[in-house]
């Protein structure tokens, strides 16, 4: 489980985070949404230690991460997958090499074993076959599940997708929405998923919380969600073309 | 704090940021697994292919200096063996070491903060850094230690080269033979020579690579943030190799 305590943070006396406080479960799928700017990604970043706060915790499974060693908080880490939302990966590496990396960096596996696993996850990510090609050779999508590929090679227990469908077409983003779904269900982890694609939030999300300028406004599940009356809410949702109660559509 | 102080506090923060990542780079020096295979990548980059440059510039750097001492001391007062006895020493103690600073400052810093600075804006750091990787021992600590080892290297084949060119030209020139060049270049020879310009190619090595991982690893900005990164590299270690190597004479010389 991941608590986030009383979390605040501020660039160069400009609040991006204030008081901020917010729990993710074990097995949930979280998705943190908000305005760009609105501090999801420098959230995000808190998560796993890449920024450190002002004030408050982040702690996992109890352990708070920015009270522990550098050493202590790698280890910490290993049980995150992260894909970012560029995907990330190594311009100087191929696909394969870029999943298999965490594997021989971090893991006393054979080689054969290492190819093993590296197919197993580019056939989960639906890219049997791109093994060879380079990271420029692939389009938006292809390097996002690659990079998602790469994320889940060490079987982590918690994977953090930052803006996973940004800048994709709406059929390239509906398969990395149902991927999203097949790797969480199948792969038991704990999800956090941050966007502003509200038809990835209803597709991909057990419960969702909203960031509204530095502050977390409102947290709750899809079906509360629905329910809601809260005005600031319901404006961020009207204007994601999606009306809370109608069913989910991807204009395409 | 006003914010009219901020410029004043910069070079502080630039120091203090600089130092952190050096104390970072020194505690990983014991992750030899982590960095091993980079070391090896970038001594290749770093040294060898770096030789085709440094071996031109330093030959035409002891070519001219031969034709210009010969100019400038041609006199029936002065003997020949004079312009060896200037040329060698010249080139193991200053030229050689410095034009290999210089053009390393421009190939090689440019090209690693280019690396990073791309590395950094398209989050591939940051990605390392998720997985539970040292990026700093990953990414830093070879591209130093490759400096400091590659460029003592390079600095010895430009004096080679460059000694060698000048006798080649003082003996197409005419001005003198290669054994008088050998006899003034021995006459004035000190041992410590030598090992004064390994020490400052072992410093300029650290510099070029610090400086230049230094701006590539904090890279801000995108695209612009690299090239403004890979510039300030590149003309940062040029003006730091040139107060090294003053600091380096004052002290040791």
């Amino acid at each position: 489980m991941i608590q986030v305590e009383h979390l605040y943070k501020s660039f160069d006396g400009r609040a991006v985070l204030v008081d901020v406080s917010l729990e993710i479960r074990d097995g949930e799928t979280l998705a943190i949404i908000g305005r760009s700017g609105s501090g999801k990604s420098v959230l995000m970043k808190h998560l796993i230690g890449l920024l450190k706060p002002d004030r408050g915790r982040v702690l996992v499974d109890g352990v708070d991460i920015n009270a522990i060693s550098y050493e202590a908080l790698r280890r910490i880490r290993r049980q995150f997958g992260v894909l970012f939302q560029g995907g990330a990966l190594f311009d100087s590496m191929n696909a394969f090499e870029n999943v298999a990396f965490p594997l021989r960096t971090f893991t006393n596996l054979s080689e054969a074993e290492i190819r093993r696993r590296v197919q197993e996850c580019l056939e989960l990510v639906q890219l049997p076959d791109v093994g060879p090609k380079m990271p420029d050779e692939l389009s938006g999508g292809m390097k996002k599940r690659v990079a998602l590929a790469r994320a889940i090679a060490l079987q982590p227990r918690y994977i953090i997708y930052d803006e996973p469908t940004t800048g994709l077409d709406p059929e390239t983003a509906n398969a990395i929405d149902e991927l999203i779904n097949d790797l969480n269900h199948r792969l038991n982890v704990t999800g956090i998923v941050v966007t502003h694609d509200m038809h990835s939030v209803l597709s991909v999300a057990d419960r969702v919380a909203f960031l509204y300028q530095g502050r977390m406004h409102w947290v709750g599940t899809i079906d509360a969600l629905h329910r809601s009356d809260d005005p600031i809410l319901l404006s961020f949702v009207k204007a994601s073309e999606y009306q809370i109660g109608q069913p989910i559509s991807r204009s395409t | 704090m006003p914010k009219s102080l901020t410029p004043f506090l910069q070079p502080f923060r630039t120091l203090g940021q600089y130092t952190l990542l050096l104390a970072h780079a020194f505690s990983a020096l014991g992750e030899f697994k982590t960095y091993r295979k980079n070391l090896f990548d970038q001594m290749v980059r770093i040294g060898i292919d770096s030789i085709p440059i440094v071996a031109m510039a330093s030959a035409f750097s002891g070519a001219v200096m031969t034709v210009q001492t010969a100019y400038q001391l041609v006199s029936p007062f002065i003997p020949k063996t004079v312009i060896g006895a200037v040329v060698a020493p010249s080139m193991i103690l200053e030229l050689a070491v410095v034009v290999t600073g210089f053009i390393l400052a421009g190939r090689v810093g440019a090209r690693i903060a280019a690396e990073l600075g791309t590395m950094r804006v398209t989050e591939q750091i940051d990605a390392l850094e998720a997985m539970g990787l040292n990026s700093v021992s990953y990414l830093v600590v070879p591209r130093v230690l490759a400096g400091m080892i590659m460029v003592p290297v390079l600095y010895v084949v430009a004096c080679f080269i460059g000694i060698a060119s000048g006798i080649l030209v003082a003996n197409l020139g005419g001005f003198l033979s290669t054994g008088e060049f050998l006899q003034g270049a021995r006459q004035f020879f000190k041992p410590f020579d030598p090992i004064f310009g390994v020490i400052k190619a072992f410093v300029f090595g650290f510099v070029i690579t610090s400086i230049s991982c230094y701006k590539g690893y904090f890279t801000q900005g995108g695209a612009e943030g690299v090239g403004r990164s890979t510039t300030q590299a590149a003309v940062l270690s040029c003006v730091y190799i040139l107060v090294a190597d003053l600091v380096l004479a004052v002290l040791l010389l």
